[in-house]
């Protein structure tokens, strides 16, 4: 039935619906989870990586985790190829911005750029929608910390603390109820080492399975993004007792290609 | 065609770009105003589309940058420009001198024109950085007495305008008494 309404992304089926963007949705709901979490000193950005492997080099291929600008980050859930072409042209936004005004891009305006080209993918037709939602956190002096979240029809929200992939239903809940206002940036990624926990499959975490990004401002007043070594990972695992023990392997799962 | 002459001696020669910002122009005579309404136009548009206005370091840099990349064309803008504001984040006035050739410097006081002849040794002298608005009026009167004094041509008088936290406002600028040189 839907068949005649699914090949296009710019033809409306006779109920109002948009498959292919619905399609592009269901595609990253089956992709690891990707989380972030709003504190009164920063953003944490978790993510759990599908593709993890023996012979995958750890530091040298992050693969939910990027840095859009001096005063962004972003965290990807949905096919990585997709998501690289959006995140140079994100990145390449922000320069263009900082080369005209010689300040870094206001949060908001660099995520409105990068939905703006998501949403001409639901409507100019014959191509596919991008198949990719981000979380972003970043910093600006007008509205200081920030976080928003983006999905393949081009609808961005700001958020407070927000999930997209597997089990983000779940993790949105666990979210809503240990959420605190007045969280520091710490009690932060407590929380979401706690959520990844319950809701990726694997009972123990380590830094092989997740990654980890903040955002945050220096004494002296400048923004800083940071994303998390193995060591400092596996670290903040062992402090809240989520570490898996010496010795025990990796699962390998996933393959390169398919949502993640 | 008519050679120098006379046209308006009331031209208001500024612009202004936001709640906050001011621009004064002086140049070549097309330019000047075509100029400064393709920025206040721009400066405009990030108004509405963004609706937060864009402070004045920005805006600076914006002028700076549309200028220099003119410059570089087939047809540059000769205009020199003067960029007043009130960052409503720093709670702090700026002043920028920006020329044709789109140099930009944050300054304490500045002038373009023949006037800067006469106008800027007497700031060197006066000006220091804490005065107010008020001191700031009376340096101004310095200027444009001096001017009466010196200018080798017929000195027309001055548009005021003052930008603080409040906005763009302009002064009531008395003409003063007839200046005579030594």
């Amino acid at each position: 039935m839907s068949r005649r309404y699914d090949s296009r992304t710019t033809i409306f089926s006779p109920e109002g619906r948009l498959y292919q963007v619905e399609y592009a949705l269901e595609a990253i709901s089956h992709a690891g989870t990707a989380l972030g979490i709003l504190a009164t000193d920063g953003i944490v950005l978790a993510a759990e990586r599908k593709v993890t492997s023996k012979l995958l080099e750890q530091d040298t291929s992050a693969e939910k985790l990027y840095i859009l600008n001096d005063n962004m980050i972003c965290a990807v859930a949905g096919m990585t190829a997709d998501a690289n072409i959006l995140i140079n042209f994100a990145r390449t936004n922000a320069q263009k911005y900082l080369l005209t005004y010689n300040a870094d891009i206001p949060c908001e305006q660099l995520v409105r750029r990068v939905c703006d080209l998501k949403q001409g993918y639901t409507q100019h037709g014959g191509l596919r929608p991008f198949g990719v939602s981000f979380i972003y956190a970043g910093y600006d002096p007008q509205r200081q910390f920030q976080l928003y979240q983006s999905n393949p029809s081009g609808n961005y929200g700001g958020w407070k603390a927000t999930s997209v992939g597997a089990n983000n239903a779940s993790a949105q809940s666990l979210l809503k109820q240990d959420y605190n206002e007045e969280c520091s940036l710490k009690e932060a990624c407590e929380l979401a080492v706690k959520v990844l926990s319950k809701t990726m499959d694997s009972t123990k975490l380590s830094s092989e399975k997740i990654e980890f990004a903040t955002v945050g401002r220096t004494k002296s007043g400048t923004v800083y993004h940071h994303l998390w070594t193995a060591e400092e990972i596996d670290a903040l695992l062992r402090e809240h007792g989520l570490a898996k023990k010496e010795g025990e392997g990796v699962e390998e799962s996933g393959r390169p290609g398919e949502a993640v | 065609m008519r050679g120098a002459t006379i046209l308006k001696a009331t031209e208001d020669k500024t612009r202004p770009l936001n709640k906050h910002t001011l621009m004064a122009f002086v140049g070549e005579a097309g330019d000047t105003v075509q100029f400064a309404e393709y920025i206040s136009a721009n400066i405009a548009l990030y108004s509405m589309r963004n609706s937060t206005q864009l402070p004045p370091y920005e805006v600076s840099s914006f002028v700076r940058t549309t200028l220099a990349k003119a410059l570089r064309s087939k047809n540059p803008y000769t205009v020199n420009l003067l960029l007043g504001g009130f960052d409503t984040r720093t709670e702090k006035p700026e002043l920028y001198w920006i020329d044709y050739l789109a140099s930009s410097a944050p300054v304490p006081y500045a002038a373009h024109g023949y006037a800067q002849y006469y106008c800027l040794s007497i700031l060197d002298k006066h000006h220091h950085p804490d005065i107010d608005l008020e001191k700031g009026l009376e340096l101004l009167r310095m200027c444009t007495d001096e001017l009466k004094r010196r200018l080798p041509f017929d000195f027309k008088g001055v548009i005021v305008k003052v930008v603080d936290k409040e906005g763009i406002r302009e002064v009531e600028w008395e003409e003063g008494k007839q200046m005579y040189a030594p």
